[in-house]
């Protein structure tokens, strides 16, 4: 023992990084380095695109608009994956596979493919709306609003916030909640005393990820969403592709990924865990 | 608010649990006396967790009625049934520290905080753990982590405890502390306790009588001493300590019968226990060794020739395993000899009738 302590640590694991480091360092950092300091220079030195950009309303609203979506997406993500990811971690072999591949199938189709679908789903005269008349009730509004890219991106999102969850899940002891019912907890206590604090952190981390990639989403709120429902994304692209302006699209992306950064350092704290889920026998 | 102190009793009338066509118990009945400590052994498999199961609540009986005290708890919720229980696996609340595990079942019962403090304190200061209230489980030892485990289930005073092989995940030395403990804390709580076990030793040192479950049934409940002394069938006689067993046809006159075996004729006590087959159980302490010839001739012992087989030193026993001429074998222990009988020596073993016991053959094989 005293000998491994003593050992300086070995230097293996970070040579092992080197690879993706060097892939990360060319499409991410280099792009990315070009888009900054574009959003400083074009068309001229100086804080110009910044202004124009906190200057202009509509950025504004689409910024936040952004946010607002992605967080009702995060919402509606850990809403439906909950249960989704219980039922995968208490399921037999047979129905866990089965569980997991209605996961994955759909991850395997691309995603413009999955938004075409909901765009036959969701307009007006689409199965839902059809549904909705068959069923008494008056149609409802789904394609060019929010909701529709709500529930567009919810659909899309959801592996995400499905697989942190069920790896947080699987690993908790069940045998924990029988304890908690011989200590004289009624079983509703049981799950929001002792199962749902210890799946918190599969909560947390599913929802940072859906949060994160639904902020930067381009294609499924293009094709489900009108002007009311633009994302930020969409703005970016019309004024680097459609404007061909790159210092505006350049200081738009890196407000987006400043707020991004933003939001992970508020959520982070949350994420920190003082004790370990194996904290049991064997 | 009130907790009862005082152990309370459990009956358990023709209880059986069926998973599908298995029978996991099959009409179990058995009586713990307010504040014993009743220990559970048997092989893997046996039922011991299914009945500690069904008396906790956890599974559903499938036949039968358990009552704890007055009251038949069979259709009680588990978490109304206020019975402690310790697991093998511990069972700590991670995501809580050592205090907030303990003062968990007073939560529940809606203790206020100031009252529940003292109480913590006062439950951990009986496991020594006083001083890692703030800890949390995974900074734990496992001998510690079950000490808090069984802070936690005695806190709220249950006036039962059931504990399934608390002691299983950990090395012989803490398991002999812990058990010093156990038993330290039963005379203190004055609690009921039900214990699981796999080891034989621990339960003769914790109980005040054992239950041994073999398939799904309750063979025998008793006092180690009776348990191995009078066992009253071959399984437990095997199960519990170490045997000999002869087999052989057998004539029952009075009370008293005789197996043959090779050219002896062995007497036991008692009448043939049943139709079938018999045997005759021997312990290790009852048989002696000698050398061919040299035993009373009084016909009242039992001799039968044989040659040493293995031959253990234990210090200040010696220990022989002897193949007999008629078939099978027999253990002995003696007192360690001068000089002891060779591997390969023709040797006889002798014992005095009532010292060895005639049992029905129910084709038990020696406990692993
Ligand atoms: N949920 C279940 N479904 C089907 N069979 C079960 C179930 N639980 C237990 N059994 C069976 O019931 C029998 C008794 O099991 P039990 O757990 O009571 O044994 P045990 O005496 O505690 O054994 P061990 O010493 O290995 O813990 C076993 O054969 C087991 O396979
Ligand atoms: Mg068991």
């Amino acid at each position: 023992m005293a000998s491994d302590t003593a050992r300086p640590p070995w230097r293996g694991p970070f040579l092992l990084t080197l690879p993706a480091l060097a892939v990360l360092l060319l499409v991410m950092a280099v792009p990315l380095g070009v888009i900054v300091l574009r959003s400083f220079t074009d068309p001229a030195p100086g804080v110009g695109n910044y202004v124009w950009f906190f200057d202009t309303p509509v950025n504004l609203t689409v910024l936040a608009r952004t946010f607002k979506i992605s967080f009702w997406v995060t919402l509606c993500c850990v809403v439906v994956a909950y249960p989704y990811a219980f039922a995968m971690s208490v399921a037999g072999p047979r129905l866990r596979l089965l569980l997991i591949l209605c996961v994955l199938v759909p991850f395997w189709v691309s995603g413009v493919v999955r938004t075409l679908a909901w765009v036959i789903l969701l307009q007006d005269s689409g199965v839902i709306n059809k549904g909705l008349v068959w069923l008494g009730f008056d149609k409802v509004k789904l394609i060019r609003t929010q909701l529709g890219v709500t529930i567009g991106m919810t659909q899309v999102l959801l592996p995400f916030m499905i697989m942190p969850l069920y790896a947080v899940m699987r690993g908790i002891d069940l045998r924990l909640l029988q304890a908690a019912r011989s200590l004289g907890a009624h079983p509703v206590k049981t799950f929001f005393q002792i199962y749902l604090p210890l799946s918190l952190p599969g909560v947390f981390a599913g929802a940072t990820i859906v949060f994160i990639l639904a902020l930067g989403f381009y294609i499924t709120p293009l094709l489900l969403g009108g002007p009311q429902s633009t994302m930020l994304s969409t703005l970016i692209q019309q004024q680097v592709l459609s404007l061909l302006n790159w210092g505006r699209g350049g200081a738009m992306g890196v407000v987006l990924l400043v707020a991004t950064f933003g939001f992970l350092a508020v959520a982070s704290p949350f994420m920190r865990q003082k004790y370990k889920i194996s904290g049991g026998g064997r | 608010m009130t907790l009862a102190s005082k152990g309370a009793a459990i009956d358990i009338r023709g209880v059986s649990k069926f998973y599908g066509n298995f029978t996991a118990l099959d009409d179990v009945s058995l009586r713990v006396e307010p504040g014993e400590f009743m220990s559970f052994l048997g092989p893997s498999g046996s039922g011991k967790t299914t009945t500690l199961n069904l008396i906790a609540g956890f599974t559903d009986l499938s036949t039968g009625e358990i009552r704890l005290g007055e009251r038949s708890i069979g259709h009680v919720p588990a978490h109304k049934r206020n019975i402690g229980v310790v697991f093998q696996h511990y069972a700590l609340f991670p995501h809580m520290t050592v205090a907030a595990n303990v003062a968990y079942p007073l939560k529940q019962r809606g203790m206020g905080k100031a009252e529940r403090a003292q109480a913590v304190e006062a439950s951990l200061r009986k496991v020594q753990l006083e001083s890692f209230a703030h800890r949390y489980p995974s900074e734990l030892s496992g001998g510690q982590q079950q000490r808090v485990a069984l802070a936690r289930a005695m806190v709220f005073n249950p006036s039962l405890l059931l504990m399934d092989e608390p002691l299983g995940a950990l090395d012989k030395k803490l398991r002999e502390v812990l058990q010093l403990e156990i038993k330290r804390i039963h005379r203190e709580l004055g609690s009921t306790f039900v214990y699981v076990t796999h080891d034989q030793e621990e339960a003769l040192v914790l109980s005040d009588r054992i239950a041994v479950f073999n398939k799904g049934r309750i063979e025998q409940v008793g006092t180690g001493h009776e348990l191995y002394t009078a066992p009253q069938t071959l399984f437990v006689g095997q199960f519990i300590g170490e045997s000999s067993v002869l087999r052989g046809p057998h004539r029952s006159a009075g009370d008293e019968t005789a197996l043959t075996l090779g050219g002896a004729t062995l007497t036991v006590p008692g009448a043939a226990k049943g139709e079938g087959p018999q045997v005759i159980l021997l312990r290790p302490e009852a048989a002696t060794v000698q050398a061919p010839g040299t035993g009373p001739r009084d016909g009242r012992t039992n001799v039968v020739a044989g040659t040493v087989r293995e031959m253990l030193y234990l210090g200040s026993a010696m220990k022989y395993e002897v193949a007999l001429a008629g078939g099978g074998h027999v253990i002995a222990r003696t007192a360690t000899q001068e000089s002891p009988f060779a591997i390969g020596s023709p040797v006889e073993v002798a014992w005095n009738p009532k010292d060895s016991t005639l049992l029905a053959d129910d084709g038990s094989t020696a406990a692993l």
